[in-house]
């Protein structure tokens, strides 16, 4: 066995079920590299990270690290041998410092010395270029410096072998920037880095090697330096994908919507969204961006109707050009008024959907209401069903199977459906592509596009900001709850965006 | 370096129902073989007549076949008042009270209406119960729907609340004077009674009881409300987000699971016991719940599992007796057969891999 491989995993499967995650998966990360894992979404990444942390057991297979075969059942085992993982979700608790945070848990002597503690801590942070205040609340931090803790936590275990799952997913691109000079020092110290992440720019940029998972197969690991986008892309579906997305030039756009003066306060009446002043037209796409939790989500289910404390007025316009007043009016009784307003929430499973019913189920949650009959019909809504699955290509065993148990891309492909269904005057979609491989989040950039030519106003909140300037006409940009700034997408840059997006200053929005 | 660990679970991905149903009984035997067992370790007798006796105290007779079989209905019908609710995930912990206010409304018509003409009484008496009950389901929904209380403790207590009522009400009710019972009401003239079919007391309350059954399949199935329902337990986000009026399905849904508890204590009160003390509905309001979980909120296994506790209960009272066992020694067989009923649900939905046999050698 080569000495340089610091982890190597042969054959390694892993069912759930009738699902199989990971089956015979073969992967070396070496000593002192950047090793990025790279596969669509529901390839098996996270499932096969998770077996070197610990949180799952493999069904077949073998683990060696540093050359040893290893058992590793739980995540003490994972510590143990030195491996440490950085969920998507933190696991910090709120109410306790950073460096509380980074001891919890470990063994130590009966009386804390707190300062020799952090003295520790600050050694390890200068040595890699972290960035970090050690005093602080975890509560009171932002997602980026959440993150900066789980990982200095980890080295401050001793962990030599480190896994990230997304971590950019949350990050700014500045922010993605400084972790990813961070890595980069670490790996220079030498620490063996595995990045999870369907990114490709990102492979590109910061790793010496990537492996490709498809369909919970390991297809082969390349040499970054030898693999350009169209490759990797390949590599990971399998066959050749155009990735251009198409952007027609809107067609006569008329003012659809308008949000004057918008604030929407949350229960305990601190303001989620501050004075948004914007306007939707018609056959454009109007994408809003932002760093998770500035507001996007209020600002979708104001004009959906869904939020109860909203001030400010929103104004619909209909075909005839008369203006209707959306303020304070409920879902219902939007739609009572003829609006035919479409809402692909973030929440998929917890607000758009209900996962226990079946696609007819789940069609009849917009039409069950029609018709005077105690009844319900189910007639219309599974003759819809059925065309959703047959022309989005959804993959499940019938109309009646759970959507709860779908994977991720069609759950979207089932919800983004139904919503386009209606023939929406106004569509509103939320991370339509989240946890979508490249062919369906294709599909429904392909959907977005047709609704934009029908003329419908589409307003697409996204996360990563290369699709939303491939896609969008203008961009609205968020930042803590202001709008600070909407631009045009085929003119602007990353770096505008990514600066407009931590502009917290900026409070007067433009129309 | 630690072996690999013993055991570890993995999830099974669907059951066909033959299987599914082949495991529940093997659980039933094996669960049979244990009670076996620890009869002959507790008691040396002779399990297989102890068998017997339960049977026996169920069924022995023609009388005692058919008291099982209206107390399974009852009992069912309570489970009725908690079904809705708990398809919308509202903890209806109040059947208890529900029941008895349902009860103690059918006793007042009879009392202060027993010169009523008799139709008149057989329609009062029932719309007596069920608004009663429908008032006492309605109470802590509406407080959970406009201030979002908590339904389990609120529901719970208004147990105790129906309770002091009844109490209070005996004060007046009492008969003879003194007895503190109110005994049966109309002993002579039997108005506002359940009537007979032909001279089976017993069949009415179990017809009425499975037509309910019946039509609430169908409500919960097919009705849009039964749809609303099932959203709204999914999630609240999703019944706004659906343009539902939330607090609406929660006060009509708890309206007829008040209702049905109500629709229990009327038969109760005016065809089994003909009488109303506090503990009439004797913690079937609880019993109801484990009906329905049983039953995984299945009208027709709920059918099932609310005539199993039935049975072992009267079982139980007659090895009592017969045996001179301690009433709770059927309590103990009940426990045993639950736990393997209930466990073996582990085995449908995962299985067990053990340690590797001989590990396969790959180092080449």
């Amino acid at each position: 066995m080569q000495t340089d491989a610091m982890i190597e995993m042969r054959g390694v499967t892993k069912r759930f079920g009738a699902v199989t995650a990971n089956e015979d998966v073969d992967l070396t990360v070496r000593r002192g590299e950047i090793l990025a894992v790279l596969g669509e979404n529901g390839s098996g990444k996270t499932s096969l990270m998770n077996m070197l942390a610990g949180i799952y057991f493999p069904d077949a297979g073998h683990i060696f690290v540093d050359g040893r075969e290893v058992v590793i059942r739980s995540p003490k085992d994972a510590f143990t041998l030195g491996i440490g993982m950085i969920h998507q979700h933190f696991k910090l608790v709120d109410v306790l410092t950073a460096a509380e945070n980074i001891i919890l848990g470990l063994p130590g002597r009966l009386r804390l010395d707190m300062k020799q503690v952090e003295r520790d801590i600050r050694a390890l942070t200068e040595k890699y270029g972290f960035e970090i205040d050690l005093e602080r609340k975890i509560y009171e931090m932002s997602v980026s410096q959440k993150q900066t803790v789980e990982i200095v936590k980890m080295l401050y275990r001793g962990a030599n072998i480190l896994i990230l799952d997304e971590p950019t997913a949350v990050l700014t691109p500045q922010e993605t920037d400084k972790l990813f000079q961070v890595l980069r020092n670490m790996r220079d110290q030498g620490h063996s880095i595995i990045i999870i992440t369907h990114k490709l720019n990102e492979v590109l940029s910061l790793s010496d090697r990537v492996a490709v998972l498809r369909k919970g197969r390991s297809i082969g690991s390349v040499n970054t330096c030898d693999a350009t986008e169209m490759s990797l892309t390949e590599m990971m579906v399998g066959k050749k994908v155009e990735l251009d997305i198409d952007r027609p030039e809107p067609v006569n756009p008329v003012m659809k919507l308008r949000l004057s003066d918008v604030t929407v306060t949350d229960r305990e009446g601190r303001e989620v969204l501050s004075h948004a002043n914007f306007e939707a037209f018609t056959g454009e796409i109007l994408g809003v961006a932002g760093i998770a939790g500035s507001g996007q989500k209020e600002l979708l289910e104001a004009i959906a109707g869904l939020q109860p404390h909203v001030q400010g007025r929103i104004q619909y316009r209909n075909r005839k050009g008369h203006i209707k007043e959306l303020t304070e009016m409920t879902a219902q009784e939007i739609r009572e008024i003829g609006i035919r307003l479409a809402f692909v929430p973030e929440d998929r499973l917890g607000m758009g959907l209900v996962p226990s019913m079946g696609m007819t189920g789940n069609m009849m949650l917009r039409s069950y209401k029609q018709g005077h009959s105690f009844f319900s019909e189910r007639k219309q809504p599974r003759t819809l069903a059925e065309r959703i699955m047959r022309e989005l290509e959804v993959v499940t065993p019938g109309v009646e199977w759970p959507v709860g148990r779908m994977s991720g891309g069609n759950v979207q492909k089932v919800l983004v459906g139904r919503e386009i269904a209606s023939a929406p005057q106004v569509l509103m979609v939320a991370y339509p592509v989240r946890g979508l491989d490249i062919n369906s989040s294709y599909t429904i950039y392909h959907l977005l596009n047709e609704q934009k030519k029908n003329g419908s106003a589409v307003i697409c909140v996204g996360e990563d900001l290369d699709v939303l300037l491939a896609l969008c006409d203008r961009i609205l940009v968020l930042a803590d709850g202001h709008v600070s700034g909407v631009v045009d997408a085929r003119t602007a840059t990353k770096e505008q965006i990514g600066l407009l997006m931590t502009n917290h200053t900026a409070k007067e929005a433009q129309a | 370096m630690s072996k690999e660990p013993l055991m570890h679970i993995v999830k099974r991905d669907g059951v066909s129902f033959w299987r599914g149903a082949l495991v529940r009984l093997i659980a039933v035997l094996l669960s049979l073989i244990v009670c076996a067992v620890v009869i002959v370790a507790l008691t040396g007798m002779n399990p297989l007549s102890v068998y017997a006796g339960i049977w026996n105290g169920a069924m022995g007779t023609t009388r005692r076949m058919w008291v099982t079989l209206r107390d399974s209905a009852i009992l069912l019908c309570i489970g009725f008042a908690v079904l809705p609710a708990f398809r919308m995930r509202f903890w209806n912990t109040g059947a208890e009270g529900q029941v008895l206010v349902g009860a103690m409304a059918t006793a007042a018509v009879m009392i202060y209406g027993k010169d009523l003409p008799a139709w008149a009484l057989y329609t009062l008496c029932p719309l007596a119960g069920v608004l009663a009950g429908l008032v006492w389901g309605v109470i802590p929904a509406f407080f959970k729907a406009h201030w979002n209380t908590n339904e389990t403790l609120f529901t719970l207590m208004l147990n105790y609340i129906a309770m002091q009522l009844v109490s209070f009400a005996i004060v007046f009710w009492e008969n003879p004077k003194g007895s503190n019972h109110v005994g049966l009401i109309n002993s002579q003239s039997k108005a506002g009674w359940l009537p007979s079919i032909g001279t089976n007391g017993y069949l009415l309350p179990i017809l009425i009881v499975l037509a309910l059954m019946v039509i609430l399949f169908i409500y919960m199935r097919y009705s849009k409300q039964g749809y609303e329902i099932a959203v709204v337990g999914e999630s609240e986000n999703t019944a706004h987000y659906a343009g539902i009026n939330v607090p609406r399905v929660i006060i009509r849904t708890m309206a007829i699971c008040g209702g049905i508890g109500g629709l229990a204590g009327y038969l109760l009160a005016s065809g089994v016991g003909h009488t109303i003390s506090t503990g009439l509905a004797g913690g079937r309001g609880f019993t109801a719940i484990i009906v329905a979980w049983l039953g995984k909120l299945n009208p027709f296994a709920m059918l099932v599992v609310a005539f199993f506790l039935v049975f072992m209960e009267k079982g139980s009272i007659q090895i009592a007796t017969q045996f001179n066992l301690n009433e709770n020694a059927s309590d103990i067989l009940t426990g045993i057969i639950l736990f393997f009923i209930l466990g073996c649900e582990f085995f449908i939905n995962y299985r067990i891999e053990w340690r590797k046999r001989a590990r396969e050698e790959v180092k080449a």
